[in-house]
């Protein structure tokens, strides 16, 4: 094999500049699947961290039939005090979770007492809330987040509005299952943020406050938003959740429970899986062009040394012996390619770190781009590349392989 | 000993429209060790008959064989693997591997071929590098040395191996005269130091005379068997 690879290494070497074109070109390739997949994985998880880590949760439970009604946001299915236990019940038992946080959700009228307006809140206990959506107290641009008794968080788009500044007295109307009208005054004690998604311009109350404001005896819990330890985890925990939660029914024999991951609660996900297609398109076109680049260049390889090829199979060379010294060419040039394009990829990876790029999403701006190559991307990219690089070698190698040494021999 | 044996062999290419019959019921016998030459004038079917013999084609009808085994049966793979153990070539055009040094070129069939064991392949190139006068040129590439250079670089691969049989066609094609009979003087050296088969093809009169048996061989008949020494037509 040595000296297999001793052959092939001399041939590629044999010429230079054809080398260093197709390597040059595999390796421009290899750089672009690299940094797209870095710049867009980096965008992606910067994006769903902000929607799970600042509002929405990782996952949520819910009532069964909450989320199709999410929009009137329906009182009337919320968890009742025995739901909640059964829901806590199975999530105190679940290793991998590490915070849950049950929310009431109400939408009402907010009013200074001189403009009334429409508004929609969360009901929340903020330690636990903080705990299950970290960037949350980030998004407290004036006051604090500590939402004490009787404080509510304005978003910010609504105290501009309403002219409201930390301190001020605002009524809180509220209509709740029953359909009776309640109201209560609270004070602003900060501002919130907008954050891209479903809830990013909800304001916060605290849950106790939420259950008074809407004569609860106890709180009735519209949802509880999960934190897992490890976000890799999402799907198997999701599963395990499912599975357990599927196996509590109601008197009719039906599911009581329902629980989506944040893919089923953001429209950000479809851009997710749309960011997901473009890497996966963009990789086609890379093997596209390891594969012509390559098969190109063991094409021309074979015809130019088609005598040579005779002289070795006439002086008792096996054909399979041929065969490896031309698949050998075309996988080094493939390696020589990825070895250069993973090089010059975590270049420009660091050139895009270093000039901390930024971009904004939604009513969110200043998002510093900060890509990373995975090893597994380098593995995975490598392996693609030096894998097409046989496989566009083989058909040239094949016919080096089988080439009648007489006819060989004859050509030019 | 004949070591190859040729029976009433016949070779017709069909190009499309157009049959040209190369060979016509060629037989001959050759004996092992000697040194034996096939001339006739270009077309005349000397290179078909090498072919043949070194097993890079088939007969279309007739028999050829090459120390007992009926070559003309052998598939691809046999044939290559027959080529490798028992026959060298040596080419008008040297045919060297311009990426392979002196050395390399000598050596590749003991690598590539026979899968000889490094320490005896450094033993066998540095005999027959020094036996062809090339041991000190080992390091240079085909495209540094001169023709006659190169095909005594040629020579020494051909025979690296040890081959019974040892093929040249139009060896002194590419030479000049004085370079051609050096290079013939050399093939029946080594000869007799090996005691391997020499065959050899040319249209060149004046080096026709270094071989033992002269074949003549015209529009695909062989017409003439001179044996040097008693001068006698076979």
């Amino acid at each position: 094999m040595h000296n297999i690879l001793k052959i092939a290494v001399r041939n590629l070497t044999r010429y230079k500049r054809r080398t260093f074109l197709v390597a040059t070109l595999i390796a421009l390739g290899v750089m672009a699947v690299q940094v797209f997949v870095a710049s867009s994985s980096s965008y992606k998880s910067l994006i769903i961290s902000q929607i799970t880590d600042a509002m929405l949760g990782q996952m949520q439970i819910h009532k069964k039939g909450y989320l199709v009604s999410v929009e009137n946001v329906p009182m009337n299915l919320n968890l009742d005090q025995h739901g909640a236990s059964i829901v806590e019940g199975i999530l105190d038992s679940m290793p991998d979770i590490e915070a849950c946080s049950p929310r009431i959700r109400l939408a009402g009228m907010i009013s200074n007492f001189v403009e009334t307006t429409n508004i929609r809140l969360y009901g929340i206990s903020p330690e636990k809330e903080y705990r299950t959506v970290p960037l949350l107290p980030k998004r407290v641009i004036g006051g604090s987040s500590e939402l004490k008794p009787g404080q509510i968080l304005i978003p910010k788009l609504l105290a501009k509005g309403l002219g409201l500044k930390v301190g001020d007295e605002v009524v809180i109307i509220a209509t709740n299952k029953e359909g009776s009208v309640n109201g209560r005054q609270f004070v602003v004690g900060g501002i919130v943020e907008s954050a891209p998604g479903p809830g990013g311009r909800d304001g916060y109350i605290g849950i106790s406050d939420a259950a008074e404001l809407l004569r609860m005896d106890a709180p009735e819990i519209s949802e509880y938003a999960i934190h897992l330890k490890s976000f890799d985890k999402l799907h198997a925990v999701y599963e395990q959740l499912a599975a357990r939660l599927s196996k509590e029914v109601n008197a009719e024999g039906k599911a009581r429970f329902e629980i989506h991951t944040w893919e089923s609660l953001a429209p950000f996900a479809n851009i997710a899986k749309m960011i997901d297609i473009m890497s996966i398109f963009v990789k086609i076109l890379l093997i596209a062009i390891v594969l012509v680049s390559i098969m190109d260049v063991m094409i021309m390889s074979v015809y130019e040394r088609t005598r040579e090829i005779g002289t070795l199979s006439a002086i008792g060379t096996m054909p399979e012996k041929i065969l490896a010294i031309f698949v050998s060419e075309g996988v080094l040039l493939g390696l020589l390619g990825v070895i250069i394009g993973n090089v010059l990829s975590l270049a420009a990876i660091y050139a895009i770190r270093f000039s901390k790029f930024t971009f904004s999403f939604g009513m969110k701006e200043g998002f510093i781009l900060m890509p990373q190559m995975a090893m597994s991307d380098i593995v995975f990219v490598s392996l693609v590349v030096i894998g097409v690089s046989v496989i566009g070698s083989l058909q040239p190698a094949l016919k080096a392989s089988r080439t009648e040494p007489i006819k060989a021999l004859r050509s030019v | 000993m004949a070591i190859v044996v040729a029976r009433n062999l016949d070779k017709t290419y069909d190009t499309g429209e157009v049959s040209v019959r190369a060979l016509r019921d060629v037989s001959f016998a050759i004996d092992a060790g000697s040194v034996v030459s096939f001339i006739g004038p270009s077309g005349s079917g000397k290179t078909t008959l090498l072919n043949l013999i070194g097993c890079l084609d088939k007969p279309t009808a007739g028999e050829i064989r090459i120390d007992g085994t009926d070559v003309g049966s052998l598939d691809r793979k046999q044939s290559a693997r027959f080529r490798g153990e028992n026959i060298g070539f040596i080419f008008q055009d040297f045919n060297l591997v311009p990426i392979l040094t002196v050395y390399e070129n000598v050596e590749y069939p003991l690598i590539m071929v026979r899968d000889t064991p490094a320490s005896e392949r450094k033993e066998l190139v540095r005999e027959l590098l020094e036996a062809v006068g090339m041991a000190d040129q080992q390091l240079k590439y085909p495209d540094q040395i001169s023709g006659g250079q190169k095909q005594r670089v040629s020579i020494a691969r051909a025979l690296v191996t040890k081959p019974k049989l040892v093929l040249a066609d139009e060896p002194t094609a590419n030479l000049d005269h004085e370079t051609a009979h050096l290079i013939l003087a050399l093939m029946k050296k080594i000869r007799t130091e090996l005691k391997t088969t020499f065959v050899f093809s040319t249209h060149d009169p004046k080096i026709v005379g270094e071989a033992e048996v002269i074949y003549s061989i015209e529009d695909g008949v062989l017409i003439d068997r001179r044996e040097k020494g008693n001068g006698c037509d076979a």
